[in-house]
């Protein structure tokens, strides 16, 4: 079964900017990906549990010890845009 | 036949260890090496994608001091070592072979890295991989190709081509990579070395750059299964800054290499030398197994049934782990935000993230994010997650039979570049093979077992959870075996 993706609409839900020329090329790309992915769907899995890691660890614990933290201006080091201490980035709400 | 003379980067870490613990050698002399041999071979493979010649020959003159007042050895002192462009090192450039991360530094080294640093490992670089290790040939590096050394128009595999090729032609004595479907495994075979995937959880992952965190491990790179094992000495072991770092005991991976394989149970992946295999990558592997069963060990066919499944479940769980770890480049706190002005947030994150990646990581976010969103997730996420779980039954029932199961670590030898670029399934089956160790979390080895057309190739070797020492026996055993010559052509025009 052919499968159709909104790609628009996914690219949007991952924050991507694509171009037409991009979404022309990934439209049949990803329908013959997932037509081979969706092949799992023939698998017979009641009662199966998922298994989200391999070798599950749960409440992995620690001792909290302080450590010395990362120095501001090497967190901010990297920053594409900084303000003092902060980094700076367009608005995010109307009228800010 | 001998393909020019060996140098000092030529040999193995544990001869090397040999004579400088003998006084033969100096760390210095052994950087200088692997520095000229970068020099001579770099212009050609594009293995590296940052050099650290100036680091690395300071960081040996003080090893050769530290050494000559009674310091101990370690097998990593003095090592010319290179890593994965994908885990962070403490002011040295990181960049995931991806535009977006171009000129990050970060402040903090990973800890196989810190590992095998503290213990006297010399960096000689930073090599090439697939953007975020997303890949199977190389060729998805935002950097340029990497060149296999066997041929310099084929591809040396991926995503850790670099790795690869550095320590197939000599640059560097071992390498670290990271492997999260075959990642360490495929190139090594494609390049004629040995590469180690260990058990999930044996080798921390912080500082090694999210890509699927489920499936995500740091391998080695060496020209020798002994210095496999030594590496992954250096580097095993419990971390508590990754919570999915295993508390184990770690034991020597390498105490079992001249144990042989008489009475080993192996099995034969079923279907593993069929359709789709090409016929030089079956004879050498068929040969392979002649030569394990004329050393004693017992084989059979053991089936997996439902490793059918495992690549299409890899193509679900991978990319939607990796749509949310890559969340995170958004253009804010780190990585190279999209230039111009923007209206709002919103759209300069959808800008720098569109600007900043390349077409494969493009690929698979937007195949992640499909894969988990609303009406669709149970279908796709959901049932690749216990499928996965039967693949994991499907190990426990196989090792209940046998001690360790082999295949070709990939159906084909290295493929020229450009062949499979534009046909992104044909890339992702290339891991065929090697994808369902990861899904199940066990350990396995990619040891070279021969060629097809002048081209090596790799058999897989794969074992129960922690029992890399079991699959490096039966590595060493054939690596003694068969004594291939592995030096590349490409070192002959030295």
């Amino acid at each position: 079964m052919p499968v159709e993706i909104d790609l628009r609409y996914v690219a949007r839900l991952a924050r991507l900017e694509l171009g037409e020329d991009e979404i022309a090329t990934l439209a049949p790309q990803l329908a013959q990906i997932l037509e081979h992915a969706g092949r799992i769907a023939a698998v017979a899995t009641e009662h199966v549990p998922p298994t989200a890691s391999p070798l599950p660890r749960v409440n992995v614990w620690r001792d909290d010890e302080p450590e010395p933290p990362l120095p501001v201006d090497e967190a901010l080091r990297n920053a594409p845009d900084r303000e003092g201490d902060r980094f700076r980035v367009p608005r995010i709400v109307e009228g800010g | 036949m001998s393909r020019g003379s060996p140098d000092l980067c030529d040999l193995s870490a544990s001869e090397l260890g040999a004579r400088l613990a003998a006084g033969e050698i100096t760390c210095a002399e052994l950087a200088e090496s692997s520095l000229r041999r970068i020099e001579a071979v770099e212009p050609r493979l594009g293995a590296f994608l940052t050099r650290t010649p100036e680091l690395a020959r300071e960081r040996a003159v003080e090893l050769d001091a530290y050494l000559a007042a009674g310091g101990p050895r370690t097998s990593a002192s003095g090592i010319p070592t290179a890593l994965k462009d994908v885990l962070t090192t403490r002011g040295v450039r990181t960049t995931c072979g991806s535009r977006i991360l171009a000129d990050y530094v970060p402040p903090y080294d990973a800890t196989a890295w810190a590992r095998l640093s503290g213990a006297g490992a010399v960096l000689v670089g930073k090599t090439n991989c697939d953007e975020f290790a997303m890949g199977s040939s190389n060729e998805h590096s935002a950097f340029g190709p990497v060149r296999n050394p066997w041929d310099l128009e084929r591809v040396p595999g991926g995503s850790s081509g670099g790795s690869a090729a550095a320590v197939a032609a000599g640059e560097a004595v071992w390498a670290l990579g990271t492997d999260t479907g075959g990642s360490v495994r495929q190139p090594a075979a494609l390049c004629g070395i040995v590469g180690l995937k260990p058990t999930y959880g044996r080798v921390s992952r912080y500082g090694l750059i999210a890509f699927a965190s489920s499936l995500d491990t740091v391998g080695c790179f060496t020209r020798s299964v002994r210095d496999a094992a030594l590496l992954l000495r250096a580097i095993a072991g419990h971390d508590a800054r990754d919570a999915t770092s295993l508390d184990a005991p770690v034991e020597h991976p390498g105490r079992d290499l001249e144990a042989g394989v008489a009475g080993m149970r192996i099995g034969l992946v079923a279907g593993a030398l069929e359709e789709g295999v090409e016929p030089g990558v079956r004879e050498a592997v068929r040969t392979a197994l002649d030569r394990l069963a004329a050393l004693g060990a017992e084989l059979e066919e053991v089936a997996l049934p439902h490793a059918e499944h495992a690549l299409s479940a890899y193509y679900l769980i991978a990319p939607s782990e990796a749509s949310s770890n890559l969340a995170r480049y958004d253009g804010v706190r780190y990585g190279v935000r999209a230039a111009g002005e923007h209206t709002d947030v919103a759209e300069m994150m959808a800008r720098t993230r569109g600007r900043g990646f390349g077409p494969e990581v493009k690929r698979r976010v937007i195949l992640g994010t499909y894969a988990l969103s609303a009406g669709y997730y149970e279908a796709y996420y959901g049932q690749a997650q216990r499928v996965r779980t039967l693949i994991i039954r499907d190990y426990e029932a196989a090792f209940e039979r046998v001690d360790v199961l082999v295949s070709p670590t990939s159906p084909t030898t290295a493929f020229r570049l450009g062949e499979r670029l534009d046909d992104p399934l044909a890339m992702y089956l290339s891991d065929i093979f090697t994808i369902p160790a990861n899904l199940a979390g066990v350990p396995a080895v990619s040891v070279p077992c021969g060629f097809a057309d002048g081209l090596p190739v790799g058999l897989q070797i794969t074992g129960p959870p922690l029992a890399e020492a079991r699959i490096l026996r039966a590595a060493s055993a054939l690596e003694a075996d068969l004594g291939l010559d592995l030096r590349p052509p490409l070192l002959a025009s030295l």
